[in-house]
């Protein structure tokens, strides 16, 4: 029998982001805590951009998901410090954006395209699809790609 | 403050007292909302399709930072974000000039966008070393954001500077434009500010061959609620919805 509070955290961490849904928001480091305050679950989390428009939806997805799974009073507490950084996202993490056709978060040389997996791609565009992302051509397969920047 | 009424319309609300720590905060938060609104004024007619996109994630990061700001303030005074946004009057606002500037072409929007960025980097570096670890978390996470539309800026006064002959005069013009409103950024305590804004923005003029106004004229007056009448405009379209049905919500 696991303990209500392992059990809310479980529910938390399967909440994924709404514009990269191979991502969790524990893989994208959004998710910094999740504690119990007598009846009521307290979850912590960070914006990865000031402005992204995604964090509303994140919220209200962290509450449903709660409030599914038996907890009725949920809180959620948004902090800004530390800043959020593409650091906090693990190996795995990595690789699922990688497989999903999103280039993970490196240095803008070390980029590959996330099709052909070949390296040598240039920058289109500095702003892509969503805040967290810029837009790159690959070189060898001429294919344009999303590329998550580092941040 | 007035003391009238009008039925349905959200009235004026008192702002910090003017020695409260707080109280410089509303200008930051007033800028980073009036300068979101304008970038957000391109969507869908901006020069090319990326630029729209850069343009809307530019004024979101701003729009973001406001929030943060104005939910900070809400908290000690006992307030929403949308009352700062949404319930106060042009004469309520404490803005800086020339973020409430129209868009005008692309190059007013650049340059203007380019004066703001140069500031901004001074601005965050100072309050992520503030005391209250709201405002120095906020600060830390703006930073980050400033660099990247400071290079997206700093990137398109080069391109336009260098470009053709019309890109190079259009930037001219916008800089003559819009440098009486620079001088406003380094009133009272910003004055701290200006060499490092100085350093930027000469950088950018030796680089380029482009050169600033003879003429010493500043306006000011955004920071204790004396505007432009563009913000008016802005404000009727931004705040339209919460007038015509006080306290709606999605």
């Amino acid at each position: 029998m696991v303990d209500t509070l392992t059990h809310a955290r479980e529910v938390v961490a399967r909440v994924v982001d709404p514009e990269i849904p191979v991502l969790t928001i524990e893989d994208l480091g959004v998710l910094r805590d999740v504690e119990q305050d007598g009846e009521r679950v307290v979850v912590t989390i960070t914006p990865t951009y000031s402005g992204c428009p995604a964090m509303g939806q994140i919220e209200d997805d962290i509450k449903r998901a709660l409030n599914r799974a038996g907890f009725a009073d949920v809180g959620i507490k948004v902090v800004y410090q530390p800043a959020w950084t593409t650091e906090w996202m693990s190996k795995e993490a990595r690789r699922k954006l990688e497989d999903f056709g999103i280039a993970p978060p490196t240095a803008p040389a070390d980029v590959r395209c996330p099709k052909c997996r070949r390296g040598d791609s240039r920058l289109i565009a500095q702003f892509g699809s969503t805040a967290c992302k810029a837009l790159m051509v690959c070189s060898a397969c001429g294919d344009p790609f999303d590329y998550f920047k580092e941040h | 403050m007035s003391e009238a009424v009008v039925s349905g319309v959200p009235q004026g609300m008192p702002l910090p007292q003017a020695d409260s720590p707080l109280a410089p905060l509303v200008g930051h938060a007033d800028d980073n909302l009036v300068l979101a609104h304008r970038v957000g004024e391109w969507i869908s007619k901006a020069p090319e399709l990326e630029l729209d996109i850069a343009l809307g994630n530019i004024g979101l990061d701003h729009l973001g930072v406001a929030r943060a700001l104005y939910q900070h303030l809400g908290k000690a005074e006992g307030k929403t974000e949308d009352q700062y946004a949404m319930g106060r009057t042009d004469r309520e606002f404490r803005n800086l000039l020339l973020v409430e500037q129209p868009n005008g072409d692309f190059a007013h929007t650049i340059v203007r966008q380019f004066f703001f960025d140069c500031y901004q980097l001074q601005l965050w570096p100072d309050l992520a070393r503030s005391d209250d670890e709201i405002v120095a978390g906020i600060a830390a996470k703006a930073l980050k954001e400033a660099e990247y539309h400071h290079r997206f800026s700093h990137g398109w006064m080069l391109r336009m500077a260098g470009g053709t002959d019309e890109s190079r005069q259009r930037v001219r013009d916008a800089i003559d434009g819009l440098w009486r409103f620079t001088g406003e950024i380094f009133e009272g305590n910003a004055a701290i500010y200006r060499d490092g804004w100085d350093g930027l923005v000469g950088d950018m003029l030796g680089e380029t061959g482009l050169s600033v106004p003879d003429d010493p004229y500043q306006k000011t007056g955004g920071r204790v609620g004396y505007h432009t009448e563009h913000l008016g405009y802005l404000l009727t379209e931004m705040q339209w919805m919460q007038r015509t049905y006080p306290g709606l919500e999605w």
